[in-house]
């Protein structure tokens, strides 16, 4: 099997505009997937709006593509319905930490055994480059014209707060590393998160003097310290940086686990 | 013979008639006066293998239902007015993308919190008109306990065969009454499951509509290898995006007209006393039973006035009304709201027929008296 036969032709050309990075995480989720030798007849992906959350549909999967935000609400159904089931969600930064933000955290104290992946790009695209809950300060966005005065969200202490069992970043730059800690996130038992730092040269990247997407996957590289690394540096020398790898790898039960023990438990007393 | 009458509750009628029809997921969120449904689910649904969650808002437990659908099990939402508002757009996605669920709306009086123990009848047009876009819905409407079991297994019925939402509406009295009743003569009750593809993956079209304008969709997690996408956004019969005006009109059509086309198999209503009445009392829910009572006791007076009741209120079932309507010098719209239904029954009424409005929105029940008043009042004329 080839990475190609999981990709859709007839959808082609694609929707993204030139130098987007989403195609990079597709291709890093694709070449995971295969090496853990899955079975699409019993793989859902679930995604939302915007450009991350159109992505899959590319894909030769079932795929269901939701309403704004609900994507992990949707794969909660899914999961609980068919707990065999191998669920994927792919979401943009409005998807999982704005619009979404409670399913996700809800879906991490569940310890819903899901992958979530969030494309973090620090811009709405789709919509035209307004700002994200993940926008850095000072970033130009069609509704921070002046200058993004809100503090951003750290999509990977959330999910750690709130209750996930495994929690990575990767990024667009270094896709080894991207397509390796999918790769943990899809053989983890439990509630997987992964954040993807991602580039939007259209969007994001004009407007903050980074139309060259080379430029905005430097920027990423520059941005980018190895969490082994990140141990050794200052607080001042980790100002700005995101460290990546994998923060949290651990052992919990999971929802459906849990639900097959209390239906053993009501069918017994029956 | 053994005695098989219960004394039920609407709310847990409903709940046995998901079960009866093969219900096995529910995700609710808690509201007054629909939490009892959540609450007789949890734990009525795992003793049949069946799972329900409480999910942590209205939009997130109508995005688990339809996600538990599409992988081919039958689910089940419950809620009310406010929480209702919430669910809309994921409404209009199962209607949009065909995915058959039930949400059950026990209606109280609002705007907003309105009260929450108090019975109206404010959500008749927001069931149907509520939603962004030409949305098509199935709107059931019982008026007793016994019919709430029935109307529950039907709603499934109807969801399945024609692949979309359904919405079982109830009030806070119907929901909340008890009644003595007795479920044996459904044991056997028909069943309706959703149609699979009759063709191989490789021909498969999900949105490809049969002869009758249904789509086959084949549920996510099949061994057969049916992969497509599920998604919100104008398909055609391949089910990706396409936004061409022939691919929007069509699929604008395909969700709307099948509910059109089979509208006769889909309409329900209840006629009292219409033969030959020429004053014809139009009511639905807990008001309708006030309305049975009025429209007897006008009878025993030597008064001819009938009852339509709508048990299928959307679609709209205009032909029956304008049927029963045909020969009525007048048409009374006792309602629990400041006026809903009585727009569709001027819609559906011959221009010479006096349409009288009787809204009643303090939270009291409408009384058989006060439709009996208006009913003389008429008579008399």
């Amino acid at each position: 099997m080839s990475v190609h036969d999981y990709i859709k032709e007839s959808a082609f050309p694609l929707f993204t505009c030139p130098g987007c990075t989403d195609g990079v995480v597709l291709n890093a989720f694709l070449r995971a997937y295969e090496k853990l030798g899955y079975d699409r007849s019993n793989t859902v992906l679930c995604c939302a709006i915007g450009c991350a959350g159109r992505t899959p549909t590319l894909l030769d999967f079932n795929v269901l593509r939701v309403t704004h935000g609900r994507a992990i609400a949707f794969a909660t159904g899914v999961k609980l319905a068919k707990p065999d089931t191998k669920v994927i969600v792919f979401m943009g930064d409005g998807d999982s930490l704005a619009i979404g933000g409670n399913h996700f955290i809800h879906a991490c104290r569940r310890n819903l055994d899901i992958t979530a992946i969030t494309f973090r790009n620090e811009i709405y695209g789709m919509t035209g480059g307004q700002y994200a809950p993940t926008t850095p300060a000072g970033g130009i966005a069609t509704t921070s014209p002046y200058g993004m005065i809100e503090p951003s969200f750290d999509g990977c202490k959330l999910a750690i707060g709130s209750g996930a069992t495994y929690v990575a970043r990767g990024d667009v730059y270094n896709v080894n590393n991207l397509e390796k800690v999918i790769k943990g996130a899809m053989e983890h038992k439990g509630f997987s998160f992964v954040e993807v730092l991602t580039t939007c040269p259209t969007q994001f990247g004009r407007r903050n003097k980074m139309a060259d997407p080379v430029k905005m996957i430097n920027r990423i590289k520059d941005m980018t310290v190895p969490i082994e690394k990140a141990k050794t540096m200052s607080e001042d020398e980790l100002a700005g940086k995101f460290p990546t790898g994998v923060f949290l790898d651990k052992e919990g039960i999971d929802l459906n686990t849990r639900y097959e023990e209390l239906l053993a438990r009501v069918q017994e007393q029956a | 013979m053994a005695n098989t009458r219960k004394l039920i509750q609407g709310n847990k009628a409903c709940t046995m008639g998901a079960i009866k029809a093969g219900a096995r997921f529910c995700a609710s969120y808690p509201i007054t006066p629909a939490s009892e449904i959540g609450e007789y689910l949890s734990e009525d649904l795992p003793k049949v293998g069946g799972k329900f969650i409480q999910m942590e808002d209205e939009i997130a437990s109508m995005g688990a239902v339809i996600g538990a659908s599409v992988m081919g099990v039958k689910a089940i939402t419950a809620t009310s007015g406010a929480g209702f508002d919430l669910k809309q757009e994921n409404i209009a996605y199962a209607a949009m993308t065909e995915i058959p669920v039930v949400i059950v709306d026990v209606q109280r009086s609002g705007p907003s919190t309105g009260g929450a123990t108090v019975c109206a009848q404010g959500d008749l047009m927001q069931v149907k008109y509520g939603r962004s876009g030409d949305c098509p819905m199935i709107v059931l409407y019982p008026n007793s306990v016994k019919e709430i079991y029935k109307t529950t297994i039907r709603a499934f019925n109807l969801a399945e065969k024609y692949m979309s939402p359904v919405i079982l509406l109830m009030d806070e009295t119907i929901g909340h009454m008890r009644e003595n009743i007795d479920l044996s003569e459904y044991e056997n009750v028909e069943i309706i499951n959703r149609k699979l593809p009759d063709v191989p993956p490789e021909e498969y079209k999900p949105y490809e509509p049969d002869a009758e304008g249904i789509v086959h969709l084949m549920p996510f997690g099949n061994k057969e290898g049916y992969r497509y996408v599920i998604q919100g956004m104008h398909h055609g019969a391949d089910g990706m995006p396409n936004l061409s005006p022939a691919t929007l009109q069509c699929s604008l059509d395909r969700i709307n007209g099948k509910l059109d086309r089979h509208k006769e198999d889909i309409w329900e209503w209840e006629a009292v006393d219409l033969d030959d009445a020429d004053i014809v009392v139009v009511a639905v829910g807990c008001v309708s039973r006030s309305a049975t009572e009025a429209v007897h006791a006008m009878r025993k007076q030597g008064i001819k006035a009938g009852l339509f009741r709508p048990i299928t209120l959307w679609p709209f079932p205009d032909e029956p009304l304008m049927k029963a309507t045909e020969h009525a010098k007048a048409v009374i719209v006792p309602e629990m709201n400041m006026g809903q239904l009585v727009h569709k029954v001027k819609e559906y009424t011959r221009d010479c027929t006096q349409v009288i409005p009787l809204n009643v929105y303090d939270g009291t029940v409408i009384m058989p008296e006060q439709i009996e008043k208006v009913i003389k009042e008429v008579s008399e004329k």
